[in-house]
């Protein structure tokens, strides 16, 4: 069983800023989505699967966050404040969890 | 907002938007979608993406089976690729019981046109060349049934819903609804009021909710499912697994992934979203006693959803006794995302011309007074 690098999909070299380093989403795509209407970030993350990958979006959260904050005009705090946070949070090897009791 | 449309839905998830758009296909485009939240933001967007048709009663056979006839076209005809694979599902048998539920549900899918069949173990592993073929009895798969992703599937069709004229209406929350004799006269929501012709209440864990700002009783139970998806690795298999005898499921996604999760029969009814470790465990443990090899994997994430479970795990689907214009779209026990596009078409032939079809007869709110036969498939 072969491991896959991020991202599986194969992207062609951008020449712009990348903003999702994970998942390879380009500044312009982002742009566009918000254009398109995915103007909050939990619709940004599901449309683009931004923040999905390896990191869990630490990275690239608070960058779309930002660009979001100035695209749309509303305050930062107000547009970072809705984001979901879902654990292991970091990759954790399966191996962890398995043997030992049930928790409660 | 607008103050009247010909059919407003409540929800906008796969069974609001799949409504949506096959109303305005057939040119009913005066359609208004409210949406607590953002689309797919209940359990269509967190839930396994599987499309499944090995069900043991007849009219999930039947809106299972009509629903793949249009998922097998559905990225070309919304012009949206929502990643659709048809790889087949494995039910897995460990007992002889299971065994034997499984040879009369064959029996059944296969009289409907079903092309179901059990497997021995020995057949199993050359479906899913890892699957340690100890741990198991035998199996059923049907080849037809498949998976893809929920969140474009939501996309598609209220792209699709909109570019033919329909309003949505996103982080709206109903708050009432008001009645006048036998008739939902009014929608009254966080941003206004709207005169409605028809209403549809498709909020899925929520729906008891909405019924009951009608004074509307739904039997219906929100319970918690978990759910995970691991690091992605090189395609092992096209299939999805199920398991009668633990409620697991997986299945591989297009981008490599493995997704899946595990029924808890000690989860009680409420609203309560939070993630367990108890979770991992019970799935992790059960998912490499199955397939060793993906005891190698790292768990990316997990999250929760609801299902909305009804007595018999069957939905709700049609008019309310009682209130001509309030439709019911809900119930659907985990399977919401299998049936919603054959749902969405016996839902427009009601709202079109008033017909009421076999299946949706069987399903209305009026069957909790009787005698109830239920689905024994009911998994994850």
């Amino acid at each position: 069983m072969t491991r896959n690098p991020w991202p599986v999909t194969r992207h062609e070299a951008a020449d712009e800023p990348i903003v999702c380093r994970c998942e390879e989403i380009t500044l312009s795509q982002v742009e566009r989505a918000i254009a398109e209407g995915y103007d909050t970030l939990e619709e940004l993350k599901r449309h683009l699967r931004a923040g999905m990958g390896p990191c869990q979006g630490r990275t690239c959260l608070p960058l779309l966050a930002r660009i979001l904050a100035r695209k749309t005009g509303r305050p930062l705090e107000q547009v970072f404040s809705s984001v979901s946070v879902r654990p292991p949070l970091a990759p954790a090897p399966v191996t962890l969890f398995l043997g030992g009791e049930d928790e409660g | 907002m607008k103050a009247s449309a010909d059919v407003v839905i409540i929800g906008a998830g796969v069974t609001g938007a799949a409504l949506a758009y096959t109303l305005a296909k057939r040119g009913l485009r005066d359609v208004l979608v409210l949406e607590r939240r953002f689309p797919g933001a209940g359990a269509t967007g967190r839930c396994g993406g599987g499309i499944r048709q090995q069900f043991t009663t007849a009219p999930n056979i039947r809106l299972a089976m009509g629903s793949v006839r249009i998922y097998e076209q559905l990225s070309q005809e919304l012009d949206c690729d929502i990643e659709y694979v048809q790889g087949g599902y494995l039910i897995l048998a460990e007992t002889e019981g299971e065994l034997e539920l499984q040879r009369r549900a064959v029996a059944l899918q296969n009289d409907l046109g079903l092309p179901s069949r059990s497997l021995s173990p020995g057949e199993v592993r050359e479906l899913v060349p890892l699957f340690d073929t100890a741990t198991i009895a035998g199996a059923t798969f049907c080849p037809t049934d498949g998976h893809a992703n929920p969140f474009r599937v939501v996309e598609g069709y209220l792209r699709a819903a909109q570019r033919l004229g329909v309003t949505l209406e996103k982080f709206t929350q109903v708050t009432d609804l008001m009645v006048r004799g036998n008739r939902v006269v009014e929608v009254v929501t966080s941003r206004g009021r709207i005169s409605p012709g028809v209403v549809v209440n498709a909020a899925g864990a929520w729906s008891k909710e909405i019924a009951h700002m009608a004074d509307v009783e739904l039997p219906n139970q929100p319970v918690r499912h978990e759910i995970l998806i691991t690091e992605p690795v090189q395609p092992i298999t096209e299939v999805m697994v199920i398991s009668l005898h633990t409620g697991l499921y997986f299945s591989q996604t297009v981008s490599g992934q493995i997704l899946g999760g595990i029924g808890d029969p000690e989860e009680r009814p409420g609203y309560n979203l939070r993630s367990s470790l108890k979770f991992l465990r019970r799935f992790l443990r059960e998912l490499v006693r199955h397939v060793p090899a993906l005891g190698q994997l790292s768990v990316l994430r997990q999250w929760t959803g609801f299902y909305d479970v009804t007595p018999d795990a069957q939905p709700v689907l049609g008019p309310t006794p009682g209130l001509e214009n309030f439709i019911q779209a809900n119930g659907y026990s985990g399977h919401g995302f299998m049936i919603a596009p054959k749902v969405a078409e016996i839902l427009a032939d009601y709202i079109e011309h008033g017909e009421v079809s076999e299946d949706l007869a069987r399903l209305s709110l009026a069957r909790f007074e009787g005698e109830v036969e239920g689905e024994g498939f009911v998994v994850g």
